[in-house]
């Protein structure tokens, strides 16, 4: 069973481009254009690994993130950070909030596969 | 029949009455328990107003000259009702100050002036001599009008029986000795007489019921009320023209009007009643309706007994001076006629007494002891009790008071009628009303202003008043009235400078007045307070505000003995009273006197108030400086401490004004500062949204551009849409570039606008066709409604279109998926161009309808799913209106969904075609 990815984003086309290259390295590719549909996708069908954005309408980024850590359940899930905002103290607070990792739009297709793939390591079956 | 010696006995009986009266109500307020602490005791001595003048004089002056009596009595009415505040300031100075007469009074407002203490008295004793003449005339007359009884016989003049055989001169001596035992008796610190004002208020009632049983008698007795006296009167033709006749003209009622005015406050007799002696200012609010009730009671009957009289003895043989007696004479009442004579007794008992002694206090405290004093002051204060030289002195002056009136009355006195006589001395007292009322309100009045009006009033007076009366006597030839002095006709007394056509009273009032008054005011204008009158007329004018900390007017330095302060107290008003005054001090304050050495300049001050009582301010100034050891604060040294005083004040008061300014300024400055940290902020925000809206189509295109070159792979279809995303996103990308440019040149002021007069109607054609083919791809109804004529407007006409396809484009973008529809109006509003574009989509949350017109700022209601714009069109469509005077805002559209409608200020250009259009619509 390929692993899950979900997608959080509200910007149609990048949500198109994301959706592309997971599917295309392999992924099953859930998504979700605000923070309560992320946590309701998450109840119903936990991902492995989730592309967060932080500029959401309602609850933003970083509050999905704190939720997800804050639920025991989710302990394994990764998470990467994506924004537009290039700011430092928005880095560290993702970092802190407990994101795996933090990637600045706009990025490369090929690092951002590849960040990916690290978080979730080989695939076993 | 009565003989000499029966009215004599009554007499004698009635004034033994009063003398018990004022000897029991000194007894009762020695043991604290005053008779005369109420408001109608306090009203009846003030009628000590109403001398033999009323009670002989009225009936007099009505039987010559109808109702002319009655303004002397209107002035002091129109006093107490209107000007009792003025009574409540004058009687406020005074017990403040312990002031004891009216010479005190202006003295001590002028700088404790002892020139001007003299100045008064002596006005005061000249001016009531002839007043005083006229009391014992009265006494002397009735005497011997009565003891002729029942003959009703012209008494011979008096000039014509030697002095001592002289009724007059016999009355003299025993109202002397009368004042002498109810006034000096001891000295009193605070110059209170509550014995004599019990018995003053006595004999107001007894001249009222005596005054009260004549009229009744009169007009009830032995006529049958007034509706038959005044009957009987209008049938006596000399009568009946006393009250219509032309010659008794009303002309001179406003001069009596104001003298009596005048009177009523500087009259030193009421001065005395109504001041001196008050025990608690509010009394005055009682007295004043009172006391002219008291005055209405009293003329009742004048005019019917005059009537009364004069159809008595119509030949005119008796004196209608005497009528009150010689009615009930004629009609053989024995007993009324006697009741009379002691009325008439009474009213001039009561004036003489308080008269004597109130100008004994004025002679003894400003013009004896200045004298004394300055002559040999320091042999003065050596000798040992004072008190009794001060009771010898005032006794003197009683006497001498006395003697100056009967002189009066024998050499001048007797031709004259009793209301002539009062009236001169009327108007020498009122000279004292400018200086006195002016003092207590206008700071600027000076020394010299009081000295120069005072002198001029008074001079003009003797010229205008007195001389005349002594060349109708005959003590001057005639000729001075008629030719004038050394046959200068402009100078002549009664038509000075060839004033004529005023009664004489009137005419000396005007020019005593006018010297007075101009003297006053220029005196005072020309010349420079001292220290002393700065410090004393602010005390006068400014007295209920400085009855606390500065109530007293004087500055020691300390450094007299308790034991010299007392040792003078004692010399003055002997040593038992000096006792239980300073022990009573002692007691309010906590002190312990007996271990006192030094006094402080608080109990100075106090001896200093307490001896003025006895000796007057002036006086009692020098007398303490004389044992405060030459440690008078020198004024020039007040002045100075007050300089500095102010000086420190003004600096603490600059140094307060300073740190608020520097409070302020921090205030400013933090508020400053936290604006800027806030503008930081916006500014970090706005840069990182911009970053944000810049970074997101960025990324569409980075993706899309890198999927496409990595999938080479990719099927045309979808190749295709990652082709247009680019296009698309690259467009969006290049129009935000250009808004945030856009925005920034109009907020920065560096818009480069072309302004000029429009006709709207093309730029809402031209704004329909650019957006023309987004209308057409999507399947949205767009409707039209203009008015046939729209007003030019005055603006760039590319930016106005801009706003226009902004808010199409906004509208087509919002409006109903399904069945979208999109209405634009054009029309006026309040005489202004009006644009709307309604859409029936979701509208917009009332919460929102500020903020979508921010940057960056889109409404968060249900759209998440919607298409988004740069989050600028609207920021900058709001600019550009305002930018042109017009007002952007959102509201809901009729049925559903949002109406954005913009108004614009119309072209003047406008104004010309206005009036064909109007008639075009009147078409």
């Amino acid at each position: 069973m390929s692993r899950k990815i979900l997608v959080v984003e509200d910007e149609p086309n990048i949500v198109d481009s994301l959706s592309f290259l997971m599917k295309r390295a392999g992924f099953e590719v859930l998504i979700a254009r605000d923070g309560d549909t992320a946590i309701r996708m998450m109840q119903s069908r936990p991902a492995d690994l989730v592309l967060l954005d932080v500029m959401l309408p309602r609850r933003d980024g970083f509050e999905v993130c704190r939720e997800i850590r804050a639920n025991p359940d989710w302990k394994s899930v990764r998470i990467i950070m994506l924004t537009a905002r290039g700011r430092d103290l928005d880095r560290r607070k993702g970092l802190q909030l407990g994101a795996d990792d933090y990637v600045t739009k706009p990025f490369s297709t090929h690092d951002i596969i590849a960040r990916v793939q690290k978080l979730l390591g080989p695939e076993d079956g | 029949m009565l003989a000499g010696w029966s009215i004599l006995l009554f007499s004698l009986a009635y004034l033994c009455l009063l003398f018990a009266i004022a000897y029991y109500g000194d007894k009762r307020a020695d043991a604290g328990r005053s008779l005369i602490a109420n408001p109608y005791i306090y009203t009846l001595s003030i009628a000590v107003y109403c001398t033999s003048w009323t009670f002989y004089g009225s009936v007099g002056r009505a039987a010559s000259g109808g109702m002319d009596f009655l303004p002397i009595y209107l002035g002091p009415t129109l006093t107490f009702v209107l000007w009792g505040f003025l009574l409540r300031k004058i009687i406020h100075i005074c017990k403040a100050h312990r002031i004891t007469s009216i010479a005190d009074f202006i003295s001590s407002r002028y700088g404790k002036s002892a020139l001007l203490g003299g100045l008064v008295t002596m006005i005061a004793v000249l001016g009531i001599t002839p007043y005083i003449a006229l009391q014992l005339k009265a006494v002397s007359i009735s005497f011997n009008v009565l003891v002729n009884y029942p003959e009703v016989v012209m008494p011979p003049i008096s000039s014509q029986v030697p002095v001592l055989r002289d009724t007059a001169f016999l009355v003299a001596l025993l109202m002397a000795t009368f004042a002498i035992l109810f006034g000096t008796r001891h000295i009193d610190a605070s110059e209170h007489h509550e014995g004599m004002v019990a018995a003053i208020a006595f004999e107001s009632i007894v001249k009222l019921v005596a005054f009260l049983a004549i009229g009744i008698y009169v007009t009830f007795g032995l006529y049958d009320g007034f509706g038959d006296l005044f009957a009987t009167a209008a049938l006596t033709p000399r009568i009946g023209n006393l009250f219509t006749s032309s010659e008794n003209s009303y002309g001179h009622w406003p001069t009596l009007i104001l003298l009596s005015m005048a009177a009523i406050i500087c009259l030193p007799r009421q001065f005395q009643v109504t001041v001196v002696e008050n025990v608690n200012e509010d009394h005055i609010r009682k007295a004043a309706w009172l006391f002219p009730l008291y005055l209405l009671i009293i003329n009742i009957f004048v005019l019917p007994i005059a009537i009364g009289g004069l159809l008595q003895f119509p030949d005119g043989g008796v004196d209608a001076d005497t009528f009150v007696l010689t009615v009930p004479m004629a009609h053989r009442m024995e007993g009324l006629a006697l009741f009379a004579f002691i009325g008439g007794l009474s009213a001039a008992t009561g004036m003489v007494i308080v008269a004597a002694i109130a100008l004994s206090t004025m002679i003894c405290n400003d013009l004896v002891m200045p004298v004394l004093l300055r002559l040999n002051w320091r042999g003065l204060a050596e000798r040992g009790d004072l008190s009794g030289l001060l009771l010898s002195i005032r006794r003197g002056s009683i006497v001498l008071v006395l003697l100056l009136g009967y002189a009066y009355f024998r050499f001048i006195g007797e031709s004259a009628a009793l209301v002539t006589i009062g009236l001169i001395s009327f108007a020498a007292v009122a000279q004292f009303a400018p200086a006195m009322i002016g003092g207590m309100y206008w700071k600027g009045a000076t020394r010299l202003g009081a000295i120069l009006g005072l002198s001029l009033g008074f001079a003009l007076w003797v010229y205008t008043l007195l001389l005349p009366s002594l060349a109708q006597s005959g003590w001057l030839p005639i000729g001075f009235i008629e030719n004038g002095p050394f046959g200068i006709e402009l100078l002549r007394p009664y038509a000075l400078f060839g004033l004529s056509g005023l009664d004489n009273l009137s005419h000396a009032m005007f020019w005593s007045m006018i010297g007075n008054i101009g003297g006053y005011v220029l005196g005072s204008l020309m010349s420079r307070p001292g220290a002393i009158e700065r410090i004393q007329a602010a005390l006068f004018v400014d007295v209920p505000k400085r009855s606390g900390a500065f109530g007293s007017s004087s500055f020691w330095r300390g450094s007299a003995t308790v034991a010299d302060l007392r040792a003078l107290l004692a010399r003055f008003i002997g040593s038992h009273e000096t006792d239980r005054v300073l022990n009573e001090y002692a007691r309010g304050r906590g002190l312990n006197l007996g271990r006192l050495r030094e006094a402080d300049a608080a109990l100075v001050s106090f001896v200093e108030r307490l001896l003025a009582g006895a000796i007057g301010a002036a006086s009692s100034r020098v007398m303490v400086a004389s044992v405060a050891k030459g440690e008078v604060v020198g004024i020039e040294e007040v002045m100075k401490i007050l300089d500095e005083t102010s000086q420190v004040i003004e600096y603490s008061h600059q140094l307060e004004q300073k740190s608020r300014e520097l409070e302020l300024t921090t205030q400013e400055l933090r508020a400053a500062n936290d604006r800027l940290k806030e503008l930081d902020r916006l500014k970090d925000d706005f840069i990182s949204t911009v970053s944000h809206e810049l970074r997101t189509p960025l990324t569409s295109i980075r993706s899309f551009s890198e999927i496409l070159s990595d999938n080479p792979d990719l099927d045309p279809a979808e190749r295709e849409r990652f082709l247009t995303i680019v296009v698309k996103e690259t467009e969006r990308l290049t129009r935000l570039i250009n808004e945030i440019l856009d925005l920034a040149k109009m907020e920065a002021g560096r818009m480069d606008w072309q302004m000029i007069d429009i006709d709207p109607r093309s730029v809402i054609d031209d704004a329909l066709a650019a957006t023309g083919s987004l209308v057409a791809s999507s399947s949205i109804v767009l409707k039209l409604e203009m008015d046939p004529w729209l007003p030019q407007v005055h603006a760039d006409r590319d930016r106005l279109m801009q706003v226009i396809v902004n808010l199409i484009s906004n509208a087509v973008k919002f409006c109903d998926h399904e069945r979208g529809e999109v209405s634009i109006l054009a029309g006026q509003l309040g005489g202004r161009l009006y644009i709307g574009v309604l859409d029936n989509g979701p509208g917009v949350p009332a919460g929102d309808r500020q903020i979508i017109f921010e940057k960056f700022q889109e409404s968060r209601g249900p759209l998440v799913d919607k298409p988004r714009g740069t989050g600028l069109g609207l920021a900058i469509s709001r600019q550009i209106v305002e930018y042109f005077g017009g007002r952007i805002w959102v509201e809901d559209a009729p049925d559903r969904g949002a109406a954005f409608c913009f108004t614009l200020p119309v072209s003047r250009t406008n104004a010309a075609d206005r009036p064909a259009l109007q008639s075009q619509e009147a078409l």
